[in-house]
C-alpha cells in the first residue's frame, strides 16, 4: 500500500543556521515529525541526543534514556507500533548492541530511524574518531535474510536532509532506515538551510487489514497501531498475515522472508539515490560516499584542472546501492577508486555490482579522509604523475 | 471459565500449548479476571511478552493488542509503547528467565522509573521452553539440565530485587491461590506506578523430572513448604526462614 502523503509547515523556523552535523540530524528529525527518542549516552553521538531532548520538550514528543541501546531500540519498536515516529542515535558498540533488535524490527515491518554517528572500530577502538567501519553491518549484522535502507551524508546539510527523508522512507516502506553517518560529519559545522515547508509520509493504515501480509505488488501490509482495537498480534517469530505464529510452516515462512527482502529490491529505483560529479567523459572514477566524497571531490578538481579525466560517483543511499546509476557511469572509466574510511568494504560491494577490479583506498586510522591520501595511492598504482 | 469471559480470548488459539500440568493455564485464566475486576477496557491493553512459555500465555490467547519480543526484553518495549499512547495499560507477562536473567537490567531500571506498567513475572524456576536449564530463580537443592548434580547457585527473591529497585507495588502467590492471585493482579493493574506480581508455576515436564515430583499433588504441597502467607513466616524463626519465600502483598506504598 502507499503512504499518505502530506506537506506541513516545518516546525522550527525556516532559514539558513550555522549548525553542528549532530545537531543538524536532530533538527531534521523534528522537521520530519519525530515525536520519539530512546537513547544511551556514546561519543561521538550524545550531541544529537542532547539537541533532541529540548526540541522533543519545545516541539512536543517523548525523549526517554534507556538502560542501553538494547532498551533503546526495544523502546523504539514499541513506541513505533503505538503510533509514534521514533528515532535513536548510537555509536558501533552501541549499534552493535541493536543488531537483535534491528532484525525484529525488519521482520515485524516497524518503522524507525536509526542515526549511526560511526567512529573508529572494532570494539571500543577510538571513540572520538571517525570511521565508516558499520557500513556492512548495517546490512547484515542481523541474522537472517532481510533488508534496511541506509544513507550517506557528506555535510551538515544532508544531516539535516537525509534524516528528515530516513522518516519518510521508514513509513513508506515499514522498515528500519539508517543515517549512517560518522564523527566527521556528526561533529562538522556548517551552513544549513531549513525549508519553509516539508512532505511527511505516513504509513498506510487500512483498518481490518492484514497487518503482515498483502496482495499489493509493493509488498507493503496496512499498519495500524496499538488502542486502535485491532487486536494487533505482533510477534519476532515467523508469522501469517495476521500475525499468528507458525514457526513449523515453511510455505509461510519463505513467502514472508521474500516479501521482505523483495518490497525494497522491487522499490530499489526508487529509494536508491545517488550524485555524480565530472563524469560525462570520465577515465578515472571514484567512488565515494560520506566524508570521504568530499576528499575525493577535491581530489577530482585537482585533476580536472591537470586535465585529467576524472570523476566521482557519490551513492547516498548505500544500501540499496544506486546500481544501475553507477553502471551507466562506469562503463566507460578506466580506473575505479574507492576511497573509504574502513578495510575496503563497499570496494568489495561495487566490484561485486560492476563486475571488474576496483582499486581500493582503505583508511583505518581514526582519521577523516584526506585528498593527500588519496593522491598519495595514486602515485603509488601509478595511475597519475603529478 | 465463565461464559462472559470468552469474548477477551481468542478462541482460534486454543488449546493453549501448555503442557499438563503447567501452572500457566491458571494463570492465564487469573489474568483474564484480574482485568475484568479491574475494570479495564481491552481496546486500550497492550500485554507485552518475552521469549519461553510464559510468554505464550497473551500472545496469542488473549483478544487484545499482544506483543511477543525480543528474549528478555518485553518491559523495553512495553516503556516505549506506553510512552507514545499513555492511554494504554501496559502488562507485561514473561518468565522469571526472560525477566531477571536476560531482561533483569530492564526489570530493575523499569522498578526505578515507576511508571505504571504491570509485570507479571510466571516464576516455574527453570527455562522450560529450552528443556530444563537452571535459572536465576532455580533453587540452590534443585537439579536441572545445566546442574545435573544440584549445587547451583543461589536464586533471586524477585520481589525482594524489584523492591530494592523502588518497586511501589508487589505481590507474590503461587497459581494454587488463584482467589488471591486475581485480587493482587487486580490490584496491580490500577496501582499508579510500577507493580510486580511474581507468579509461582509449577513445571512438571521438566522441573517435575528432573528433581522426581512425580505428580501435580506433590508439586503443591513442595511449594506450599517454600512459599509461606507472609505474616506466619514472620513468626517463623531464622533457620526456619532459609529458604522460604513470603506469599501475600508485601509491599503497596
Amino acid at each position: 500500500m502507499r503512504p499518505t502523503i502530506e506537506r506541513v509547515k516545518s516546525p522550527i523556523p525556516p532559514g539558513n543556521y550555522f549548525l553542528m552535523g549532530d545537531d543538524a540530524a536532530a533538527d531534521g528529525a523534528i522537521v520530519a515529525g519525530c515525536n520519539f527518542f530512546a537513547g544511551y549516552p556514546i561519543t561521538p553521538a550524545s550531541e544529537l541526543m542532547v539537541r533532541i531532548v529540548h526540541r522533543l520538550k519545545e516541539f512536543g514528543g517523548e525523549f526517554i534514556q534507556m538502560e542501553d541501546e538494547i532498551g533503546s531500540i526495544c523502546a523504539m519498536i514499541g513506541a513505533s507500533w503505538a503510533g509514534a515516529r521514533a528515532m535513536t542515535a548510537t555509536s558501533g558498540p552501541g549499534f552493535s548492541l541493536m543488531m537483535e533488535g534491528i532484525g525484529y524490527a525488519a521482520f515485524t515491518e516497524t518503522p524507525l530511524v536509526v542515526v549511526d554517528i560511526q567512529r573508529a572500530g572494532p570494539a571500543t577502538g577510538q571513540a572520538t574518531r571517525p570511521g565508516s567501519g558499520d557500513v556492512l553491518q548495517v546490512k547484515y549484522g542481523s541474522h537472517g535474510d532481510y533488508e534496511i535502507i541506509a544513507f550517506s551524508p557528506w555535510s551538515v546539510q544532508e544531516m539535516f536532509d537525509l534524516t528528515a527523508a530516513a522518516f519518510n522512507y521508514a513509513e513508506a516502506y515499514r522498515v528500519p532506515v539508517f543515517v549512517m553517518a560518522d564523527e566527521s560529519v556528526g561533529h562538522l559545522h556548517e551552513k544549513v538551510a531549513i525549508p519553509d515547508t516539508v512532505e511527511r509520509w505516513r504509513r498506510p493504515t487500512q483498518p481490518g487489514a492484514q497487518p503482515f501480509d498483502t496482495d499489493d505488488p509493493d509488498g507493503v501490509p496496512s499498519m495500524p497501531a496499538f488502542g486502535q482495537g485491532e487486536k494487533l498480534l505482533i510477534t519476532g517469530s515467523t508469522h501469517n498475515g495476521l500475525g499468528f505464529r507458525k514457526t513449523q510452516d515453511s510455505s509461510v515462512h519463505s513467502r514472508l522472508v521474500k516479501r521482505l527482502v523483495q518490497k525494497i529490491r522491487n522499490a530499489a529505483d526508487n529509494i536508491a539515490q545517488s550524485q555524480a560529479y565530472y563524469t560525462e567523459e570520465v577515465e578515472i572514477l571514484f567512488v565515494a560516499y560520506g566524508f570521504s566524497a568530499r576528499a575525493a571531490l577535491n581530489v577530482v578538481h585537482n585533476l580536472r584542472r591537470a586535465g585529467v579525466k576524472a570523476g566521482l560517483f557519490r551513492p547516498i543511499t548505500l544500501w540499496p546501492f544506486p546500481e544501475k546509476a553507477l553502471l551507466s557511469i562506469a562503463s566507460q572509466a578506466r580506473f575505479i577508486i574507492a576511497p573509504e574510511m574502513n578495510w575496503g568494504q563497499m570496494a568489495r560491494e561495487i566490484e561485486r555490482i560492476l563486475h571488474r577490479p576496483v582499486i581500493s583506498i582503505p583508511q583505518v586510522n581514526g582519521e577523516g579522509m584526506k585528498p593527500e591520501t588519496i593522491f598519495a595511492a595514486l602515485k603509488a598504482q601509478s595511475l597519475v604523475n603529478l | 471459565m465463565s461464559r462472559t469471559l470468552l469474548p477477551y480470548l481468542r478462541l482460534e488459539a486454543f488449546p493453549t500449548p501448555f503442557c499438563s500440568g503447567c501452572g500457566h493455564g491458571i494463570l492465564l485464566g487469573a489474568v483474564v479476571r484480574a482485568v475484568n475486576k479491574a475494570g479495564l477496557d481491552w481496546n486500550k491493553l497492550l500485554f507485552a511478552s518475552g521469549i519461553g512459555c510464559a510468554a505464550w500465555i497473551p500472545s496469542p490467547h488473549f483478544a487484545a493488542d499482544t506483543l511477543h519480543t525480543l528474549h528478555g526484553r518485553p518491559i523495553a518495549f512495553g516503556t516505549g509503547a506506553y510512552l507514545a499512547n499513555k492511554s494504554l495499560k501496559v502488562i507485561v507477562i514473561s518468565g522469571d528467565g526472560d525477566l531477571s536473567a536476560i531482561g533483569g537490567n530492564h526489570l530493575i531500571h523499569a522498578a526505578r522509573r515507576n511508571l505504571p506498567l504491570t509485570v507479571i513475572c510466571a516464576n516455574n524456576s527453570i527455562y522450560g521452553m529450552t528443556g530444563g536449564q537452571a535459572a536465576p530463580t532455580t533453587p540452590c537443592d534443585a537439579f536441572t539440565q545445566t546442574t545435573p548434580w544440584a549445587g547451583g547457585e543461589p536464586p533471586f527473591d524477585l520481589c525482594r530485587l524489584v523492591e530494592g529497585a523502588g518497586a511501589k507495588y508487589i505481590a507474590r502467590h503461587t497459581v494454587f491461590q488463584i482467589r488471591q492471585l486475581i485480587n493482587v493482579m487486580s490490584k496491580a493493574l490500577v496501582f499508579d506506578g510500577f507493580s510486580f506480581i511474581e507468579v509461582i508455576s509449577p513445571c512438571p515436564t521438566h522441573f517435575g523430572k528432573l528433581n522426581a515430583i512425580s505428580s501435580l499433588g506433590d508439586f503443591r504441597a513442595r511449594l506450599k513448604e517454600i512459599y509461606i502467607d507472609k505474616r506466619r513466616l514472620d513468626k517463623l524463626t531464622a533457620s526456619e526462614r532459609q529458604n522460604k519465600f513470603p506469599t501475600g502483598e508485601l509491599t503497596a506504598l
